[in-house]
């Protein structure tokens, strides 16, 4: 897929392992300190995986790798993540 | 399992000896578009491989094209599991940029414009394996697809083939690269469907 | 809610109704137990399963809001596509589909918050299948009787391209809608057909010292077009939400 999402997208697959709505939670870019919500990120959706991207500084803040027996996701681009309660 | 969607058959996926396990075939070439493209002039391009005593062997864009290049057919294999078959490259192989570098080191990391790396056994790269690729189908590569120049290492899964190739690293141990990290398979031997970690 | 009627957890849904809405377009509206109604704007994942097992899961934005386990989406065939040539051509009434939501907290409009009505001025600007989640915003707007004032900014390619044509053509009480076409528009139109400009945006839309809350919507390359120039006129970023679809 060519053009990007936004982290709107990420509200199903990370349903299965959160119990908060992501997309609603925000995050600090390790790269260059932005904080946003999630769903302001720019997401690139591959067939079995998401790669989740600073939207200042385009660095990977998160990727999910889906399979149908697991799921990996890397959260090494964020600092913190901070969810509403 | 869940529902089966009554006529819903997916891309195709037939059976093919040609076609390692799980793969489908295609006749474009899908974008691997894990981030943005950088856009690299060749005037500005280098190519370099440095080993454990710090030598740096550098290529710059007119000096790559000077080296015998060659003509390469292939298969691809993605990991999101598209295959393409009988594909054709210009390049130069890695045997030709090797063959002054001294090192007793057995892995490599691939290093992109753009950030990217992967790792790869030495070995997988030499004795007519893998090529710097610059050109796709008779045509420069576009950026879309690695140009102006991708590593090209067909055995293994493409996401090894590093687009915007710049340049490699010697290195002792086989550390994992970008993509490894994020959990594809350190080797991605697609007919062993080495996928994911 | 018991634990199968999490938005997590994938549902079936049955095919009730289709309805042809563009030559490339149709809206498909599906009986889904247990889907417990969504906030306008909200989101759904589709899991298609081909009997080797092979399965594609794609979103699709929902065009109902409020309760019930009733379900609109409308879906844009694109050509090559995997998924989107089979819910526009292939899909028949009493078939079934497993879907998963309401998904997605952030792109959506809500009449109240905590009991207090929302009265700010709203502004949707969409692009083709984009107008989906807006038209879910003008529908909960209207259901509601809600008195904040919304304007909507409909970019199709001809006339013959747009969704929920005749429902928007007689808009509600306390909406605007403003239309403009791409490729080819109405005889008489006084724009001519072309891509949507800043000065389309400074024209068509609430300017931004009414502070608007903005929803855009449509294809990758028209979100990032129009959250672009709408910065440019002046629009606080952070009231500017974006729901991109993909491709160019
Ligand atoms: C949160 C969210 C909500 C969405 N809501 C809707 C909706 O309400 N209605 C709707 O029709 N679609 C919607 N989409 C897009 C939808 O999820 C699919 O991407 C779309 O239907 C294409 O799927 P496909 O399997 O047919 O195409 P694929 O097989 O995935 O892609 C085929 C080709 O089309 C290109 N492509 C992918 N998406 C688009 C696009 N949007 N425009 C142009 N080219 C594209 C790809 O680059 C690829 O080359 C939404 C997407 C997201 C992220
Ligand atoms: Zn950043």
């Amino acid at each position: 897929m060519t053009g990007h999402v936004d982290g709107n997208v990420l509200a199903g697959p990370l349903s299965e392992l959160f119990r908060f709505d992501v997309t609603t939670a925000s995050a600090r870019c390790v790269s260059c300190g932005d904080v946003a919500t999630l769903a302001c990120a720019m997401v690139y959706v591959e067939p079995a995986s998401l790669i989740v991207r600073c939207r200042n500084c385009d660095d990977v803040l998160m990727v999910v790798v889906q399979e149908p027996d697991l799921v990996c996701i890397e959260l090494r681009g964020m600092a913190w993540l901070q969810v509403p309660r | 399992m869940g529902i089966i969607s009554r006529g819903f058959s997916g891309r195709s996926r037939e059976h093919n000896p040609d076609l390692p396990p799980g793969q489908y075939l295609t006749e474009d070439f899908p974008v691997l578009s894990a981030g943005p493209t950088p856009s690299i002039d060749t005037a500005d391009w280098e190519f370099s491989i440095r080993t454990e005593s710090g030598a740096v062997h550098r290529w710059d864009w007119d000096q790559l094209k000077s080296l015998p290049i060659e003509d390469v057919s292939t298969d691809i294999h993605c990991v999101t599991r598209w295959s393409k078959f009988g594909t054709s490259w210009r390049g130069v192989s890695l045997d030709t940029l090797f063959a002054d570098v001294d090192t007793n080191y057995e892995y490599v990391m691939a290093h992109s414009y753009g950030g990217y790396t992967t790792n790869v056994p030495l070995e997988d790269l030499l004795d007519g394996k893998a090529w710097i690729a610059f050109e796709f189908d008779g045509e420069d590569l576009d950026p879309e697809h690695g140009g102006p120049a991708r590593l090209l290492i067909p055995h293994l899964y493409f996401w090894k083939s590093a687009k915007w190739i710049r340049g490699l690293v010697m290195m002792d141990d086989d550390d994992p690269g970008f993509w490894e990290q994020n959990g594809y398979h350190i080797y991605g031997d697609p007919w062993l469907e080495q996928r994911y970690s | 809610m018991t634990d199968t009627d999490k938005p997590s957890v994938w549902k079936v849904g049955v095919v009730a109704e289709t309805r042809t809405e563009t030559a490339s377009g149709r809206s498909i509206v599906l009986d889904v137990p247990g889907w417990g109604g969504n906030i306008a704007g909200q989101h759904a994942d589709v899991r298609l399963t081909a009997p080797d097992g092979y399965t594609a899961v794609r979103s699709y934005s929902v065009a109902s809001a409020g309760s019930g386990d009733r379900v609109q989406l409308a879906v844009d065939r694109l050509p090559t596509g995997e998924v989107s040539p089979y819910l526009v051509d292939d899909l028949i009434v009493g078939d079934q589909l497993e879907i998963r939501g309401p998904l997605g907290g952030w792109f959506v409009w809500r009449p109240e918050i905590d009991g207090i009505e929302q009265t700010g001025p709203v502004q949707l600007i969409g692009g083709g299948s984009g107008i989906v989640p807006l038209v879910a915003m003008i529908r909960s707007h209207a259901a509601s009787d809600s008195t904040a004032p919304f304007k909507l900014l409909y970019s199709v390619r001809t006339p013959d391209d747009a969704f929920f044509r005749s429902e928007l053509a007689e808009p509600s009480r306390g909406l605007d809608v403003t239309w403009a076409y791409t490729r080819r528009a109405p005889d008489g139109w006084a724009r001519p057909a072309g891509r949507l400009t800043r000065a389309d945006l400074e024209a068509r839309t609430f300017p931004a010292n009414l502070s608007p809350a903005v929803f855009v919507c449509g294809p990758t390359g028209f979100v990032e077009t129009v959250a672009n120039s709408l910065v440019e006129l002046g629009h606080d970023p952070a009231r500017i939400k974006t729901e991109r679809f993909g491709g160019q």
